[in-house]
Order: C-alpha cells, then sequence, then structure tokens
C-alpha cells in the first residue's frame, strides 16, 4: 500500500512536472502545476506531514495557482513562443545541463566526502512513528523558530505593498480616470 | 516494499531537474515562474523527507518558511509581470533585457 501511493504520487508528481514544461498553452502548464502539487501534498501526507499537506493544498493549489490563472487570463492566453534563439544553442545546452545536475546530485547523494562525513545524514530507511504533528510542528515554530515566524508577517506585508504598487497604473495624467479595458491590480494576498 | 527516505531524494532531485530545464528551455515568463515554483516543491519535499529520516521537525517549520517566501514571491513576481505587459505585448523573456522601459 505504502509503496502503491508512493509510485502512483510519484508518476502524477513527475508527469505534472513534464506537463508544465512540455504544455503548448500557458494555462494547461498551470492545470499540469495543479496536479504535480497536489502530489507533492500526497507525499507529505505519506511522511507524516499532514498540516504541511493541508497547508500545501490551500497556499499552493489554491491561492498561488488561482492568482497564476487571473494573470493569464488578464494578460490573455498566449500560444505563441518564439523560436528564435538569442543565445546560441540555448535549448541544448539547456537540456544538457539539467540532465547532468540531476545526476550529479544522485551520484553524490550516498556517498561520503573527503572528510569522510557521509553525504546524507540521518538513516534512508526509515521514519519515526508518531512524528511531525500539528502539535509538534507548531510548538517548534512559536519557540525555535519564532523571530522568524514574526519576520514573516513583515515579508507578507511588504509583498502585499508591493504588489499593489507595482501592478497599479501609474499615469500621472490620468490618476482615476475610469478607465473600464484597463487591467486593475488583483488583490495580492 | 519498504518506501525509504532515499526514494524521496531521487524524485525531488528529478523534478527540481525538470524544473531547471524548463526554466532555462521555455521562453514564456509565465511558464518559468511556474517552473521556479516545482523548484521550490522539489526543494520542500526534500525537506519533509530529511526531516523524517533525521526525526526532526524543524524541517517541517523551515517548509512553512519556504511556503511563506513563495507566496510573497508570486505575488511581487506576477505584480512585475504584469506591469510589463502593460508597456508591451507577448511574453518572451528576451524582450525584456533591460531594466528601462
Amino acid at each position: 500500500m505504502e509503496a502503491f501511493v508512493f509510485f502512483a504520487a510519484a508518476a502524477i508528481l513527475l508527469g505534472g512536472a513534464l506537463g508544465v514544461v512540455l504544455a503548448r498553452n500557458t494555462v494547461h502548464s498551470a492545470l499540469f502545476l495543479v496536479g504535480a502539487l497536489i502530489a507533492v501534498a500526497v507525499l507529505f501526507v505519506q511522511q507524516q506531514a499532514h498540516l504541511l499537506a493541508a497547508v500545501q493544498v490551500i497556499v499552493y493549489a489554491g491561492a498561488v495557482v488561482v492568482l497564476f490563472l487571473f494573470v493569464i487570463m488578464l494578460l490573455g492566453v498566449d500560444d505563441y513562443e518564439s523560436l528564435e534563439e538569442t543565445i546560441p544553442f540555448q535549448r541544448p545546452a539547456g537540456i544538457v545541463l539539467g540532465v547532468a545536475a540531476v545526476v550529479a546530485v544522485i551520484a553524490l547523494a550516498g556517498n561520503t566526502w573527503a572528510t569522510g562525513r557521509p553525504s546524507v545524514r540521518g538513516s534512508l530507511t526509515g521514519p519515526a512513528s508518531g512524528f511531525g504533528n500539528v502539535e509538534a510542528v507548531g510548538r517548534e515554530l512559536f519557540t525555535t523558530f519564532l523571530w522568524p515566524f514574526e519576520l514573516t508577517a513583515v515579508l507578507l506585508v511588504l509583498a502585499v505593498v508591493g504588489g499593489v504598487v507595482l501592478a497599479r497604473r501609474s499615469h500621472p495624467g490620468s490618476g482615476d480616470a475610469p478607465d473600464a479595458s484597463a487591467p486593475r491590480s488583483e488583490g495580492a494576498e | 516494499m519498504r518506501i525509504t527516505g532515499a526514494y524521496y531524494l531521487v524524485l525531488a532531485a528529478l523534478v527540481f531537474g525538470i524544473g531547471a530545464v524548463g526554466l532555462l528551455v521555455r521562453r514564456n515568463v509565465l511558464v518559468m515562474f511556474m517552473c521556479v515554483e516545482l523548484m521550490l516543491n522539489a526543494v520542500t519535499l526534500t525537506f519533509v523527507a530529511f526531516s523524517r529520516m533525521l526525526d526532526d521537525v524543524g524541517g517541517q517549520a523551515i517548509v512553512f518558511f519556504v511556503l511563506v517566501v513563495a507566496a510573497a514571491e508570486v505575488a511581487v513576481g506576477l505584480a512585475i509581470i504584469v506591469a510589463i505587459f502593460r508597456r508591451r505585448e507577448g511574453a518572451t523573456a528576451d524582450d525584456v533585457h533591460l531594466l528601462k522601459g
């Protein structure tokens, strides 16, 4: 059962990720992204990170992708993608570099460094039982990580203000002139 | 068959690689942005896997901060994209290689 859930979620995740990259239509990319994000949430559940799975679905699959779709619809779907290469061999080089990076990461994991320390700490084989429940994560957030947790409030306020300022129409003359065709700034958060 | 931590790490590495290749290969700014989200998700998956392997809840707490930063990044990034689209048509990254309009 565990293996079945893992491989099913992994297949959806990899298929969704490939779909994001390969789809010609931007809306299809966004929908593939939803599938990939939900598969990640399933993998979180399987690792006893239930709270993170809920947050993943609400924040990512909910808010972030909806925001993406808003912007896609606002700007108009654009199937056309320029195929001319401004940097010669950019695409083949990108693919080769990406594959090389994955091979390097996988080859280096499970190795030992020159100092004799293993490159992956912790047992690769097992979970601790009853681990990662909401209470434990909450206690960690409000004790060890209290200061960064408070700083996230500042970050989010800055992001909201920045989003509104950037997306606002800033023509000094026109001001608040009614402009029905103008795309309005959608609420960022 | 037991699913060990190594499976999750390999899966996360593959997803990260797909996201990185997409970021390098695609020209549509929105799709490039989605590829960044994929890479962030691969990293959070790694964090959770290590959190379980090391029996340390800190890894899951970090994922919260990754989520917050990702949400802020999406809000500001999409606002920048909207602002750029106001000035010019098309969503090709190569058209926007100067900081001035």
